[in-house]
């Protein structure tokens, strides 16, 4: 793309747009600005977050040693350097705690991403299939949420789901329980919170690949023969992959480092890398482990998911 | 759509800056105190009387406060660290000492509570005490007669025998998440020394700890007081005031539960709140006089009243709700004194082992 209009600037141009310098200027900074916004907000914080993770405590403010302020002399520039070490990562491996913490967050983001693929897919779908007429009104009721704070709507669940809550109630109103669900300061209610708070994300992407769907391939299809199953796993789905892998790394890479939900709904056995991020950070003072947690969950999430990236762009070359 | 209203929050987050620019050429003071921690008409009375407007914030545990303190900034100009906390911070450069010429109201203090807090802090030299009080057992007296058949709780024993905890089980039991009061509690039960860094002591407390681990709900340190007035659980251990809080909600919802307190027989440990002022501070007289208002006798007593804990202000007393004077969970008598304990802050290797012991009670990993 960055190519493409670079090169085109330079090629002779048709009579009515003549290239300017303004123009070629103006390209360019159009694909600076992501960049100098990445280097700002992305990669500065990181470098400073994994220098912290070389450091080691101290009793100070703050509370690791050593810091690199701007007036040291070269000498002492170095001198701190060579300070920094390792140490932190080898900590990680020696203890089971964070490869643990880190296994189980995994899991409890990938299940509660393909339990909101299960109920995102079926309400994108329907909306995609509504009536041009009522769609944005569906669309906004998807974003709805968004305007009570999340805090609140988490919170919210703790009403619902404790053992007086409303659920409760109205199960044992209805005669179908007896006894009150513990349902509060479980797994399942962690998946419930989780579910619940990022299914929008879902629910977006979904739609806006199923939109574009030309439904009479489906028609097509059937007439052809094929099931509506068939036609769904043949068509739809495929058709819907890009939208399903948006939506479900929109779920899994917050939802794996969720702190919120698991502290708020989870019970103390729930044992996840943002608590386990929060007892370095807090309890311990460790801001050099913590640190180091943070950078080692960076690399276990992005590098897998820029290998899955390179992998689709080239599939998707091919397919070509 | 989405930029309009990108540029609505862009137009009232300055709007909010601008407001914050204009208020500090006024006199304010900004306080971070303990949730559920104060009259709130304290705060309007001090503004009526000296002038000065104050910014309220709130936290609800000691871990929270120290890491922005040792993050530095915080724009704070008096917090109310506990004890042990106090005393690291003080040893990290975090604190300012007291000008004790602003704060003429300091002869209202009572030396009794002085002389303990002088263990964090020698002299008293960088705090004051706004409260102090035990870690004990809060439970709903209804509840735990139908499950246990006893009138009353009075030993930790409750607490530390499966047996009992499993039948608590039933309805509901949540402790406090904070290592450094639970573990000396259970060290203390066990007849050691509850300020122990003994690799082997801890490691047995947390052998009881994790024998009662499947019984206990939720390990958290403020959710307790709703739990308990709403009737969701039958027992928490947690904070002395925080109770009295839940019992006084349950008495207002008037929904039959009652909430009761105890410092066991065994003893409990005594903590301390008190009120510094970080180096950064930008309003440092203004904190001064806020600090010198809270220890006037009558202001103590207002404090004490309404959040149900002891203060370290022996002037107050004479004007005291002679419910709270009279209360021994609250001011406890001299035998029970003569039980409770302090403990004093880890050094790091221990803090270490105190967490990660505490990780693997409340997770289990």
């Amino acid at each position: 793309m960055s190519t493409a209009t670079l090169t085109s600037s330079n090629a002779p141009a048709p009579a009515d747009v003549k290239p300017t310098l303004l123009n070629a200027l103006t390209s360019r900074l159009v694909i600076i600005v992501p960049y100098v916004w990445l280097v700002l907000f992305f990669l500065v914080p990181f470098l400073i977050v994994f220098k912290i993770s070389l450091s080691q405590t101290a009793i100070a403010m703050p509370p690791y040693a050593p810091t690199f302020t701007l007036g040291d002399g070269i000498a002492a520039f170095f001198s701190n350097l060579r300070q920094l070490s390792f140490e932190n990562y080898l900590w990680l491996t020696e203890d089971a705690l964070y490869f643990n913490a880190y296994v189980s967050s995994v899991v409890i983001a990938g299940i509660s991403t393909f339990l909101a693929l299960l109920i995102g897919f079926p309400i994108a779908y329907g909306m995609a299939r509504a009536p041009l007429t009522i769609r944005p009104l569906l669309l906004m009721l998807v974003i709805l949420p968004f305007w009570t704070s999340f805090l609140i709507r988490v919170y919210a669940w703790i009403g619902i789901l404790k053992p007086e809550g409303l659920l409760n109630q109205f199960l044992i109103w209805t005669g179908l329980i007896d006894q009150p669900l513990i349902i509060l300061n479980t797994h399942s209610a962690i998946f419930i919170g989780i579910v619940y708070s990022y299914l929008p994300f879902m629910v977006l992407p979904l739609y806006s690949t199923l939109e574009k769907m030309d439904f009479s391939l489906i028609e097509a299809a059937q007439d052809l023969g094929c099931t509506p199953t068939r036609a769904f796993w043949k068509i739809t789905f495929p058709l819907a992959l890009p939208g399903v892998v948006a939506g479900c790394l929109l779920v899994f890479i917050p939802a794996t480092g969720e702190f919120v939900i698991p502290d708020l709904l989870g019970g103390s056995q729930t044992l996840m890398i943002g608590k386990t991020l929060w007892n370095e950070f807090f309890s311990n003072r460790d801001w050099p482990v913590s640190s180091a947690v943070a950078v080692i969950l960076l690399l276990l999430l992005v590098v897998p998911i820029m290998i899955f990236q390179q992998a689709q762009a080239k599939a998707q070359e091919q397919g070509r | 759509m989405l930029r309009k209203s990108t540029l609505l929050t862009a137009v009232s987050a300055l709007a909010a800056l601008w407001t914050v620019a204009a208020a500090a050429q006024d006199k304010v003071v900004n306080v971070y105190n303990w949730s559920d921690y104060i009259d709130d008409t304290i705060l309007a009375d001090f503004t009526k009387e000296t002038g000065i407007k104050v910014v309220y914030d709130v936290f609800d545990s000691n871990e929270i406060l120290e890491t922005k303190l040792l993050a530095g900034g915080t724009g704070y100009d008096v917090v109310v660290p506990s004890g042990a906390f106090l005393s690291r911070q003080i040893e990290a450069g975090v604190f300012q000492k007291l000008d004790k010429a602003k704060l003429p109201n300091i002869s209202n203090m009572w030396d009794v509570v002085a002389t303990q807090t002088a263990k964090y802090d020698p002299d008293n030299a960088y705090s004051v005490n706004y409260m102090w009080g035990t870690t004990g057992i809060g439970y709903n007296v209804k509840k735990v007669k139908e499950v246990l058949g006893v009138d009353k709780i009075d030993s930790w024993k409750t607490i530390f025998d499966p047996a009992a905890m499993a039948k608590l089980n039933e309805c509901g039991v949540y402790m406090l998440d904070a290592p450094q009061e639970i573990i000396p509690t259970a060290l203390n039960y066990l007849g050691l020394n509850p300020d122990s860094r003994d690799q082997a002591e801890i490691a047995k407390a947390e052998e009881i700890l994790l024998a009662i681990r499947p019984f206990v709900r939720k390990f958290h340190s403020s959710e307790y007081i709703n739990a308990l007035a709403n009737g969701d659980i039958c027992l928490a251990v947690g904070w002395s005031g925080d109770m009295f809080q839940a019992r006084d909600r349950a008495a207002e919802a008037d929904q039959g539960v009652e909430i009761a307190y105890v410092i066991p027989n065994e003893g409990a440990e005594m903590w301390f709140d008190q009120l510094a002022i970080p180096a950064d501070a930008k309003h440092v007289d203004e904190a001064h006089a806020f600090i010198n208002y809270i220890m006037k006798p009558e202001v103590a007593a207002k404090a004490s009243n309404y959040v149900f804990y002891a203060n370290g202000n022996k002037a107050s007393q004479a004007v005291l709700d002679k419910e709270v004077l009279d209360d021994p969970s609250i001011y406890p008598d001299e035998a029970t004194m003569a039980k409770l304990f302090i403990t004093l802050p880890y050094d790091s290797k221990t803090q270490r082992i105190i967490t990660r012991t505490w990780t693997k009670i409340v997770s289990g990993q």
